[in-house]
């Protein structure tokens, strides 16, 4: 439809319901609507994960006299294909949550203004995945591992597994749930991992490796983890069956969070040698109406406030080397030292393959 | 044909029946008569076992009902009002007890056509029931529950929803119709013209109980209580004295018949007794209604309730008149 | 018929065709190639082939063990009734992800059947066909239930009388005369597990898939268009036929009904067999649908020092506790609220309008919107969602950041509720009462609202009481619809349980149970006003 048809249509629409008057106290339920033109209001879109705390963003207020609205709508790629589906009016300035595995699609279509961030200097260089056009920044990092049951293996006195080679030994058959590539994020980077790992010509053979030890694969990391896992919370409750999960290298410092007292060690570990690398970048949206807001926001994010506030808040790793992690990551957490990682477009280009070539090995 | 024995049947409390006693012959038409809430739909809803009975026994045809469910015990009921089903036109309603007895469709079909007949509704199968007047659903109703030949018909307030001449006109033909099948019928209703008409017997009903029972002719000539008595529309009932063969009222005395016990009791003049007379009960005449063949008079005596009379047409006194009053002894009922 | 016809112009129409248009359209081109490749696809067509009889098979148990607990609703008094009808519909609106959890305790590993017999139905089709049983029950319950309750229960009696067996009294003559809420609640329920996803994702793990799931991968995590604007399509195509279908039958049966005071036909169960089948219908919900419920509320108190209050006092001390602050539980529960009764206003005013419409008027085109009215319980709540963000997006439509999108999305479920519940009691009002008020100077929308309005009042009570349940529990729409964060109550639950830690899980199972509480509390309410209503006449 064009444009002034598309206008006339609406409107009609809209008369016809009396709708204007609904139209208008929507907008007002919200302290500043963005349709108010940016002025002191920088809107973030993100995903259902994103959390912050409200003094943080109070800080970023008290800074640069911006206050922040947060919309928020699905997981990362629901997120990332919202926001490519209303490019042409944007709904907010800044978006957050854009990951490795998505950030060429987002590139495709064209999402971001580039931008160079203040601190970035304070960023190691290989988590920036586009240094040379600033079209994104990277906000936080976290690995999606294996995890393993402690009691289970101490119980069976059998050692966990520590590495990809270790999961498809005889010992550990039966033992591991995974999640479906096609449905789930963390299921996918687990796939992404055997792939840098052992290559693309081979990693369909570790994967029948898998299968015939009995790899159980379910559609969500929330059944995997807390229906299936024996090792967590939920699982325990829920008679887990599976001492080996894939989740996050962050799960084991979670499991302790709140817990009273603190534990000498978490309850669940990880795999270090079966990991993959997640970048979260930041970026500034193409036809924002604050863009200034907007820088400033980025470089807030990449601010020792903010990073040091999203490890409790979004189990991820600060990219800013000046932050420091709280003590339960430190104390429960592992050092993954060799995560695997795929350059972005390389996963673009194949992602559709992979999956489809996964399932028909490991679904059928 | 039919016998309840000390049936029971009590609503939270409350006696529905209580301890009732019924039989009903081979071809006979019993009328139960009373008022709204006397329990005789109770009755009804019983026989048919529609209603589990809290003690006593129901046979039919000597055998007992109690665990026989309602579809094996071959009777038929006419529902107060039809019931007829909305989404079956009239022939499939009529057929509807047929096919439950698989009866083939050729044979239901032919009988189907022959019920509507002799309801006086030819042809009219395929119409929907929601297009009919009230006498043709009142038709449809008695051929639906005709059709299966049941044992015992029972009918609850068959003409109750009709207009007065219908109403007569249906009484004649059904009395006539039920003659003609030999059809035992059980019926209810709270009119006792309506009883009157149809019944061999009447059995008027009382908070559950059996106040009367007897030929329409007994029953009329002879009201077992002041309740029968009022329920039948005779209000000129007094308490009385007796002594001898005179009854000492308000009224002044009336004449009882001979070997009426001694004693306080209570006593009906119908209204055909009430005479005028030189001699007697001074009234004064305050209402006066036309009731075609006769007219009905209302009467205030000097003391005492008042006093319905009946007058023929051309003697008839008008209203404020005065006059004075007799009483017939072959009209007067002695109540217990 | 105006209002209702531009609010589903608006809200579903347009959306759902700027989505459909922008997936087959390429450089301002059409292309309508694409339609061939996606359905000749074998892989489509077994998805297809899968979504439609698994549709079928639920639908058919659903209401094979529902019909018997709307007779048991509808015919008897016991105590505890209204409660139990209020907590029946609670799985109706619990999100799948918790009831999905919640299931597996009674199926999956460690489970009940699990531990009696050896038994294990997760990842099988038993598991997706029980848990849409445990899910649309209230459905027949309520919407068959609510009409079985105003039949006159001496119609069964006449067949009886005329020798018909109770089975066959209820076949012949009580079956047809509920036939049209049967078919309504079939409907529904064959719609909502046509378009099944977080059941069939959950317990049927990744060897089945809907076309809804086909669907939602296509769009929310490939972003492939084309291909979700076919199968969308594809949908559309199986969701008309079926209305076809369903419009037929209704037509042929809908009559005037004789509707009685609901009150006076439910009494005390009497004889051995109807307090077997009161009790055997007890144990069945107990089982399917309390023991689930029931271990949903056990594990809010399974705290890490044994049982307690634990994850209430965390739900409640959010904020003070850094790491395990997701949500203001008190704060979602008013969302969830104003949410559910916005929503549920819309979707009355707009489904009363609708249903008043369709009684009053007839002819192909009506029937027509009728079946319209009911596409959106087939669309994907994606589609919908990812519609209203590329069509609602500019003045005077920008309604993508308010508020008003949320419970607008959830009243587009809602409305089809309104009008099939609303539909058969509408038309079995006498039309003789209508034509009395107008008579008697009464404008053809004061006679709705003098006679037909007091005459359906329960049906209004049943429909509102539905919309309310269906946007509380509203999960694919409020979270595919990027939106100011306000998060409900199935939201919140859902981002606990998508985080990793014993508090957090513990804090959904605490916020799950919040959620039922609330639920049903919010259904008593209606029942309770609902009754006031009724006795009124």
């Amino acid at each position: 439809m064009n444009t002034n048809l598309r206008r006339a249509v609406v409107a009609a629409a809209v008369a016809a319901l009396g709708l204007p008057a609904l139209a208008a106290c929507g907008g007002s339920g919200d302290k500043g609507s963005a349709g108010a033109g940016g002025g002191k209001t920088v809107t973030l879109v993100s995903h259902d994960s994103f959390l912050v705390s409200d003094s943080v963003l109070k800080e970023f207020t008290k800074q640069t006299g911006y206050t922040v609205k947060v919309v928020k709508g699905g997981d990362a790629g629901q997120a990332v294909n919202q926001a490519i589906l209303s490019k042409s009016h944007p709904q907010g300035d800044v978006f957050f949550g854009v990951d490795n595995t998505l950030l060429s699609r987002a590139f495709d279509n064209d999402l971001f203004t580039p931008y160079e961030a203040k601190g970035l200097d304070r960023v190691p260089k290989d988590v920036q995945a586009d240094a040379a056009r600033h079209r994104v920044t990277p906000v936080d990092s976290g690995d999606i591992c294996v995890n393993y049951d402690r009691a289970y293996f101490a119980d069976h006195k059998l050692a966990p597994p520590q590495s990809f080679d270790d999961l498809i030994k005889p010992e550990y058959k039966n033992l591991l749930v995974t999640e479906n590539s096609a449905t789930s994020s963390p299921g996918l980077a687990f796939q992404l991992a055997t792939i840098a790992k052992y290559g693309e010509d081979n990693w369909q053979d570790y994967w029948k490796k898998l299968k015939a030890n009995d790899v159980e694969v379910v559609n969500g990391w929330e059944q995997a983890y807390n229906e299936r896992f024996s090792g967590s919370a939920g699982g325990k409750k829920a008679k887990g069956d599976k001492p080996l999960v894939v989740s996050y290298a962050s799960s084991p410092p979670a499991e302790v969070v709140g817990v009273n007292p603190l534990p000498k060690e978490s309850p669940t570990g990880v795999a270090t040698g079966t990991c993959f690398r997640q970048i979260e970048f930041a970026g500034l949206l193409k036809g924002a109406k604050n863009t200034e807001g907007g820088k400033a926001l980025i470089d807030f994010m990449l601010g020792k406030a903010f990073q040091e506030d999203m490890p409790l808040q979004m189990y991820v790793n600060p990219v800013n080397e000046d932050a420091k992690l709280p003590e339960v990551f430190t104390k429960y957490g592992a050092k993954i030292a060799d995560s695997q990682t795929l350059a972005p477009e390389k996963i673009a280009k194949n992602r559709d393959q992979w999956v489809k070539a996964w399932s028909s090995i490991v679904l059928k | 044909m039919l016998r309840l024995d000390g049936v029971t049947v009590g609503f939270g409390g409350r006696a529905a029946l209580d301890a009732v006693d019924l039989d009903v012959a081979e071809h006979e038409i019993v009328c139960v008569l009373g008022p709204s809430g006397s329990g005789k739909s109770t009755l009804l809803r019983v026989v048919a076992g529609l209603q589990r009975a809290d003690a006593g026994q129901v046979y039919l045809a000597g055998k007992d009902q109690s665990g026989v469910p309602v579809h094996r015990r071959g009777v038929g009921l006419m529902f107060q009002d039809h019931q007829l089903f909305p989404q079956r036109d009239v022939g499939g309603n009529v057929a509807f007890g047929l096919r439950m007895r698989g009866v083939a469709r050729a044979e239901a079909e032919r009988k189907v056509a022959g019920l509507l007949d002799l309801v006086g509704l030819p042809g009219a199968q395929r119409r929907a029931v929601a297009a009919l007047s009230g006498g043709e659903q009142q038709r449809v109703a008695l051929a639906r529950a005709l059709a299966p030949e049941p044992r015992l018909l029972m009918l609850d307030e068959p003409l109750g929803q009709l207009d007065r001449t219908l109403r007569e006109r249906l009484v004649v033909e059904l009395r006539g119709l039920f003659g003609r099948l030999g059809t035992t019928v059980l019926a209810v209703t709270h009119d006792q013209g309506e009883a009157f008409a149809l019944a061999d017997r009447v059995v008027v009903m009382r908070d559950g109980r059996i106040a009367q029972a007897g030929s329409p002719l007994e029953v009329w000539q002879r009201p077992a209580s002041e309740f029968v008595a009022r329920f039948l529309g005779f209000d000129n009932v007094v308490e009385a004295k007796v002594r001898g063969e005179r009854a000492e009222t308000v009224w002044g005395g009336i004449p009882v018949p001979t070997g009426t016990p001694e004693g306080a009791c209570r006593v009906l003049v119908r209204p055909a007794g009430v005479r005028f007379a030189s001699e007697g009960l001074p009234c004064v005449v305050s209402g006066r209604t036309f009731r075609g063949d006769h007219v009905a008079l209302t009467l205030r005596p000097e003391a005492g309730p008042e006093l319905e009379a009946a007058a023929a047409l051309q003697t008839a006194p008008g209203v404020g008149e005065r006059m004075r009053v007799a009483f017939d002894a072959a009209e007067v009922v002695v109540l217990p | 018929m105006a209002l209702p016809l531009a609010f589903f112009a608006v809200f579903f129409a347009y959306p759902v065709a700027s989505i459909v248009s922008r997936g087959l359209k390429d450089g301002g081109q059409w292309r309508f190639g694409r339609i061939g490749e996606v359905i000749t696809d074998p892989h489509i067509g077994h998805v297809l082939w899968f979504t439609t009889w698994q549709a079928a098979a639920s639908t058919a148990l659903t209401l094979a063990c529902g019909l018997p607990g709307a007779y048991v609703f509808a015919r008897f008094d016991f105590p505890g009734k209204r409660l139990l009808r209020a907590v029946v519909t609670v799985p109706f609106v619990l999100p799948t992800v918790v009831a999905g959890s919640a299931f597996l305790a009674l199926l999956g590993h460690g489970g009940l059947l699990d531990e009696l017999w050896g038994v294990r139905l997760d990842t099988t089709v038993w598991a997706i066909l029980l848990a849409h049983v445990f899910f649309n029950y209230a459905v027949v319950v309520r919407t068959v239930g609510g009409l079985w309750a105003q039949l006159d229960p001496r119609q069964e009696e006449a067949a009886r009388v005329l020798g018909a067996g109770r089975l066959a009294a209820w076949w012949r003559v009580t079956l047809p005369a509920l036939g049209p809420a049967v078919a309504a609640a079939g409907l529904m329920v064959f719609l909502f597990t046509f378009t099944s996803f977080g059941v069939v994702q959950i317990l049927g793990g990744p060897r089945y898939a809907t076309l809804e799931v086909e669907i939602y991968q296509q769009t929310a995590q490939l972003l492939d268009l084309p291909t979700a604007a076919v199968l969308t399509l594809v949908q559309f195509a199986a969701v008309g036929v079926l209305l076809a279908v369903h419009a037929r039958t209704v037509r042929r049966r809908e009559a005037t009904l004789r509707l009685v005071d609901a009150a006076r036909t439910a009494r005390r169960p009497q004889g051995a067999g109807q307090w077997a089948l009161l009790a055997s219908v007890l144990v069945f919900i107990t089982l399917l649908i309390l023991l689930p419920l029931a271990v949903l509320v056990l594990r809010s108190f399974d705290g890490p020092d044994g049982y307690g209050l634990a994850f209430y006092r965390a739900l409640a001390s959010a904020g003070d506790n850094g790491g395990t602050f997701v949500v203001a539980p008190l704060e979602t529960i008013g969302n969830s609220l104003a949410y559910g009764l916005a929503a549920t206003a819309i979707a009355v005013v707009v489904g009363g309008l609708a249903a008043a419409a369709l009684t009053r008027r007839e002819g192909r085109l009506v029937r027509g919107f009728d079946a319209l009215l009911m596409l959106p319980l087939g669309t994907s709540a994606v589609t919908v969602g990812f519609g209203f963000l590329i069509a609602l997006d500019e003045p005077p439509l920008d309604l993508r950041t308010s508020w008003i999108l949320v419970p607008l999305a959830q009243a587009l479920v809602g409305v089809p509720f309104v009008v099939r519940t609303m539909l058969p009691v509408l038309r079995a009002v006498d039309a003789r009462l209508r034509e009395a008020a107008a008579v008697l100077g009464a404008s053809p929308l004061r006679a709705w609202r003098e006679v037909d309005l007091p005459l359906v009042g329960r049906a209004l009570g049943v429909a509102a009481g539905f919309a309310f349940a269906v946007s509380l529990g509203e999960f694919g729409a409020t979270v595919f619809i990027a939106r100011p964060d306000s998060p409900t109550l199935p939201v919140a639950v859902a981002r606990l349980l998508g985080r990793p830690g014993e508090l957090n899980y513990g804090q959904a199972m605490a916020l799950s149970t919040i959620l039922m509480l609330v639920c049903a509390a919010a259904l008593l309410v209606l029942e309770r006003v609902r009754t006031d209503r009724t006795g009124e006449f």
